[in-house]
């Protein structure tokens, strides 16, 4: 009897070998490849007017020195804009090297080719760049006020423009009997896997063939990049992501400057090239993404019911827009949450700023949907003085109304309708989790102690496993290896044993014998990738599907060879059976054996298919016209729409009376992603999604001087959160079946990090007692709103003489 | 032109022994112990994450204490016992602190691995049975994106588990021989 496997805790296949240090990053290939480093803009915005790359050339080691003049074809061209949109008004995208002028600080002008990374860096360090300042537009206020322009031909610094609206706002609002308006920012942070990107090309030119490794979340993509740049047929590329050391979004971005550039340099120069990004590069180079401005005004009935919602947010896009508009897209969609608005308005712009571009980080624009939504939430309980789960539940989506329909139009350009949720089941054990109800009398405990606390919730929905599609494809192998193959890539999220565990229930196979490979365009060359949690979801269902499909043949064969029906088959640990007639039985590694007609009998499996070989048709060809050799499948699964899955996060904070320091005591988290297929692996999704978001909510930011330098590019000066930082995270998981797929799984990758950030503003809000607006919020920016505060409310009491009562201390 | 010292870096012979086995090759004395471990030797087991000694991926045992290699020259680490990843433990074989990660899910993308594997094993040397505010402690000054440390907390403590268990095992084998 085989152990089912979906659903199980199952211990992870890639562990052994990453755990002992066999696993293969980007870096840990291509040791005898010549290796890159480049010469990056150290200012914001300007013109180049000169690069004198002479001194370069005398470092012995050094192979190529490369500017955008030798960039020779369509790699001299800007990249492309990846994703177009209509409400695209001034879309820019950069060069792979600078031409002219650079627009960030980081910005690729050089590109050095040497023996090895220290002798480019050398080299680097002796080439001479010119300059022509121009005014570096940073920050949101900068770019909106459209005094100082990045782009000469991009007005205002817009780059898009979108409205949308369901119902009618004005009217609804007009109506209103009560109305807030909150000014709200976000500011920006990064993904920063513990990799950071690389690219190692291989060109053959006996083949006339380009194989190249790269640190990516798509392969697919970047491969047909690279022959679209390199004008080569897209059959003589093949792109294949090594182990991944982590990606949260900035490896779905593509093609990187780097990954033109390498390809280009290894076919140049007829040698392996490679680029390992350092992390400072990172920094400035890659992608950031958060940044906002938010302006929400929301109409409400005295029982806290939504009647009308009207967003404004201004989007920092960086530099430039090669991944287009998504993010601000996802912000404006999945703002709502699990809430019906009745009336909802969304406008937003996406700025131009000469700082690094920004592209999805895990999340992509929810979380601060998310905050706005969440911090209007509590704002209105506040202002009528109810309890803000009562405010949330009146404003909930009913599990008798799905699937529901937002009326918008979703990333994907579907419509943003949700097929499944129980939310006020979501919320009634979150209560229960965090003891929502208990909290008050905690809270009066701890203020006897002198101690501050506050509590805070966020509510989510998200919307996961976007299309187009995903393939899969299974083999089984004489021997009875399964062999599993899906085109997006993985970075950590446990493909290889997921989609394992489902092709070995799917197929009745030993999870043993099956092996996943992802992210080869070799294996499996129509891929998506890995990005808006949907791994799961499109892999899991297209492995699946094609499983079926295999097992679909080889009962037809067996069936043939036993002399029953199929329907009395069954396949348990990797043979095929009659039900209730143990005995007549035949592995499934013979039965691979039979379905090829060319049997050399190089094995066991093919010495024993022989007793099965009977009688054959002479006026039939050996495989069928229907038909095809091998035990092997292949299907795809494209999806009608994404499928949504949400969540609730509570937290008890304490604000430290005097210095301001606020420490998380308790987190929990309520999250429903439909069937789950891997509780431990999942539960791990949540945890790492939770400490990128207590991140977000209290340690990290971009820091930029009005002049556009990134004065805090290091880990030294980046706080990403240590152990130290992050609490013990109490989950509980609703499991509420996606009606759309097969499997009915739901994503679960970006969950854990959507509502942080609202999360723990709602709780240091319960905390000390006044709003707060902007996150992320420090000890020192804590402590300078107390003294705001207080000194309002001195002037409020002492503008208006009234008899203010003083607390008095009384001894006990 | 007198720069030629710059041009042609002067090379040095350097011995080091790591996981028992001598090495020697000729490289630039600037030639960090990370890239000497990672590049000439080709125990890439050992990542580097920062190259500024903040992250700890590239943590190794020199002499049984955790050290960055990133921040050392592989010249200063002759005369050193040296252990990586790769030396404590195999696939078929996995040390204590490597299986107890297998067994709690406590690595995702694998890439600042080998740094907690280094650090703990070093660490439950010392705290044979350490509690989970000990091991939280013991391990924040390594940086992982993905997992949010709380099932790498619980795989300190099994670590310790397994390892007490092991040389429960062992010694009682060595008495019943």
């Amino acid at each position: 009897m085989t152990t089912r496997q979906f659903g199980a805790p199952v211990q992870r296949k890639e562990d052994p070998r990453l755990v002992t240090g066999n696993g293969r990053y980007l870096d840990d290939l291509g040791h005898t490849a010549y290796e890159v480093a480049f010469v990056r803009s150290p200012h914001a915005h300007a013109r180049i007017t000169d690069i004198d790359v002479d001194g370069a050339l005398e470092v012995d080691g050094v192979i190529a020195v490369y500017t955008h003049e030798d960039l020779d074809g369509p790699v001299g061209d800007r990249l492309p804009l990846l994703i177009p949109h209509p409400s695209i008004v001034a879309g820019r995208t950069g060069h792979a090297l600078a031409k002219d002028d650079v627009n960030h600080v980081g910005e690729a002008i050089v590109m050095v080719v040497a023996r090895d990374r220290y002798l480019a860096e050398d080299a680097a360090q002796r080439i001479v760049v010119s300059y022509d300042f121009l005014p570096p537009i940073v920050g949101l206020e900068k770019s909106r006020d459209g005094e100082g322009l990045v782009h000469d031909d991009a007005p205002g610094n817009v780059a898009a423009h979108l409205l949308q609206e369901v119902g009618n706002v004005e009217a609804a609002m007009a109506k209103a009997p009560r109305t807030l308006t909150l000014d709200l920012e976000i500011e920006r942070s990064a993904c920063m896997p513990m990799e950071g990107k690389g690219v190692l090309a291989h060109w053959d030119a006996d083949e006339q063939r380009m194989r190249i490794h790269s640190s990516t979340q798509t392969t697919t993509g970047v491969r047909a990049a690279v022959a679209s740049k390199l004008q080569l047929p897209l059959a003589q590329v093949e792109c294949i992501a090594p182990d991944v050391g982590g990606g949260f979004g900035v490896k779905i971005m593509h093609p990187w400057p780097e990954e033109v550039l390498i390809p280009w340099a290894a076919r140049r120069l007829d040698h392996d090239v490679k680029w390992t990004e350092d992390r400072r590069e990172h920094f400035t180079s890659s992608a950031h993404e958060r940044g906002q401005l938010q302006q929400v005004t929301v109409g409400f009935d005295d029982d806290g019911r939504l009647l009308a919602l009207d967003v404004k947010f201004w989007h920092d896009n960086g530099a430039y827009l090669p991944y287009g508009v998504i993010v601000p897209i996802i912000t404006a969609t999945q703002l709502l949450g699990p809430y019906k608005p009745q009336n909802y308005r969304v406008e937003f712009w996406s700025m131009y700023t000469n700082t690094v571009l920004v592209t999805p980080y895990r999340g992509a624009g929810r979380p601060q949907g998310c905050f706005a939504m969440e911090r209007t939430m509590d704002a209105i309980a506040a202002e009528l003085g109810i309890d803000r789960t009562e405010v949330r539940s009146r404003n909930f989506i009913q599990p008798e109304e799905m699937p529901y329909d937002q009326g918008l139009l979703f990333q994907d350009g579907r419509p943003l309708k949700y097929d499944s949720g129980d939310f006020p089941a979501s919320l009634a054990k979150l209560k229960a989790l965090v003891g929502w109800d208990d909290f008050t009398a905690y809270r009066e405990q701890a203020e006897a102690e002198g101690r501050k606390v506050g509590l805070g919730i966020g509510c989510y929905v998200e919307g996961t496993g976007v299309g187009p599609y995903e393939g899969g494809h299974v083999h089984v192998e004489t021997s009875g290896r399964v062999n599993v193959a899906t085109g997006l890539t993985t970075q950590g999220q446990g493909h290889q044993t997921i989609l394992a565990q489902i092709v070995a229930d799917e197929l009745g196979v030993s999870i043993d014998d099956v092996h996943v490979t992802t992210g080869d365009t070799r294996r499996m060359p129509y891929a998506v990738g890995t990005f808006a949690s949907r791994g799961a979801v499109m892999s899991g269902n297209a492995v699946a599907l094609a499983a079926r499909a295999v097992r679909a043949k080889a009962l037809r064969i067996a069936a043939d060879a036993l002399e029953v029906s199929e329907a009395d088959l069954q396949i348990e640990d990797g043979t095929i059976s009659v039900k209730g007639a143990p005995h007549a039985s035949i592995a499934l590694s013979t039965v691979a054996v039979m379905s090829n007609p060319l049997r050399y009998a190089f094995d066991e499996s093919a010495k024993a298919a022989t007793q099965f070989a009977g009688a054959f048709d002479p006026d039939k060809p050996p495989v069928a016209d229907d038909d095809e050799p091998g035990l092997e499948g292949k299907d795809y699964y494209s999806p009608t729409q994404a499928t949504f899955a949400n969540g609730m996060h509570a937290a008890i904070v304490e604000t430290d009376p005097v210095t301001a320091e606020i420490t998380i005591l308790r987190y929990c988290v309520i999250h429903d992603c439909g069937t789950v297929v891997n509780p431990m692996i999942v539960e791990g999704q949540v945890h790492g999604g939770v400490a990128q978001g207590v991140g977000g909510a209290l340690y990290e930011r971009m820091a930029y001087d009005e002049t556009g330098q990134l004065l805090n590019a290091s880990f030294m000066d980046f706080l990403i959160p240590y152990a130290s930082e992050v609490p013990h995270i109490e989950t509980d998981h609703l499991e509420t079946p996606s009606p759309l797929n097969p499997l009915g799984i739901k994503g679960a990758g970006e969950a854990g990090t959507i509502p942080v950030t609202a999360v723990i503003a709602s709780a240091i809000e319960d905390a000390e007692g006044f709003p707060i607006r902007s996150m992320p919020i420090s000890p020192t920016e804590l402590w300078d709103l107390r003294r705001e505060h207080a000194a309002a409310a001195q002037s409020t009491s002492a503008s208006t003489p009234t008899t203010t009562t003083t607390p008095t201390q009384e001894s006990a | 032109m007198t720069d030629t010292d710059q041009t042609a870096p002067a090379l040095v012979d350097v011995t080091l022994r790591v996981n028992g086995v001598e090495h020697t090759r000729t490289v630039e004395p600037r030639r960090l112990l990370s890239d000497f471990l990672r590049h000439d030797l080709r125990l890439t087991g050992t990542h580097v994450g920062c190259e500024h000694g903040v992250c700890g991926a590239c943590t190794v045992l020199v002499d049984g204490d955790p050290m960055r290699s990133c921040l050392m020259f592989a010249v200063s680490a002759q005369e050193h016992e040296l252990t990586t990843v790769e030396g404590l433990g195999t696939q078929e074989a996995m040390g204590p602190v490597q299986q107890a990660f297998v067994e709690c899910h406590g690595l995702q993308c694998g890439f600042c691995t080998p740094g907690f594997v280094t650090t703990i094993s070093a660490f439950i040397e010392e705290n044979p049975d350490p509690t989970l505010e000990e091991a939280r402690e013991a391990i924040s000054g390594n940086l992982c994106r993905c997992t949010g440390y709380q099932n790498i907390c619980k795989a300190v403590v099994r670590a310790a588990e397994i390892r007490r268990e092991r040389s429960t095992s062992s010694t009682e084998a060595g008495e019943r021989a």
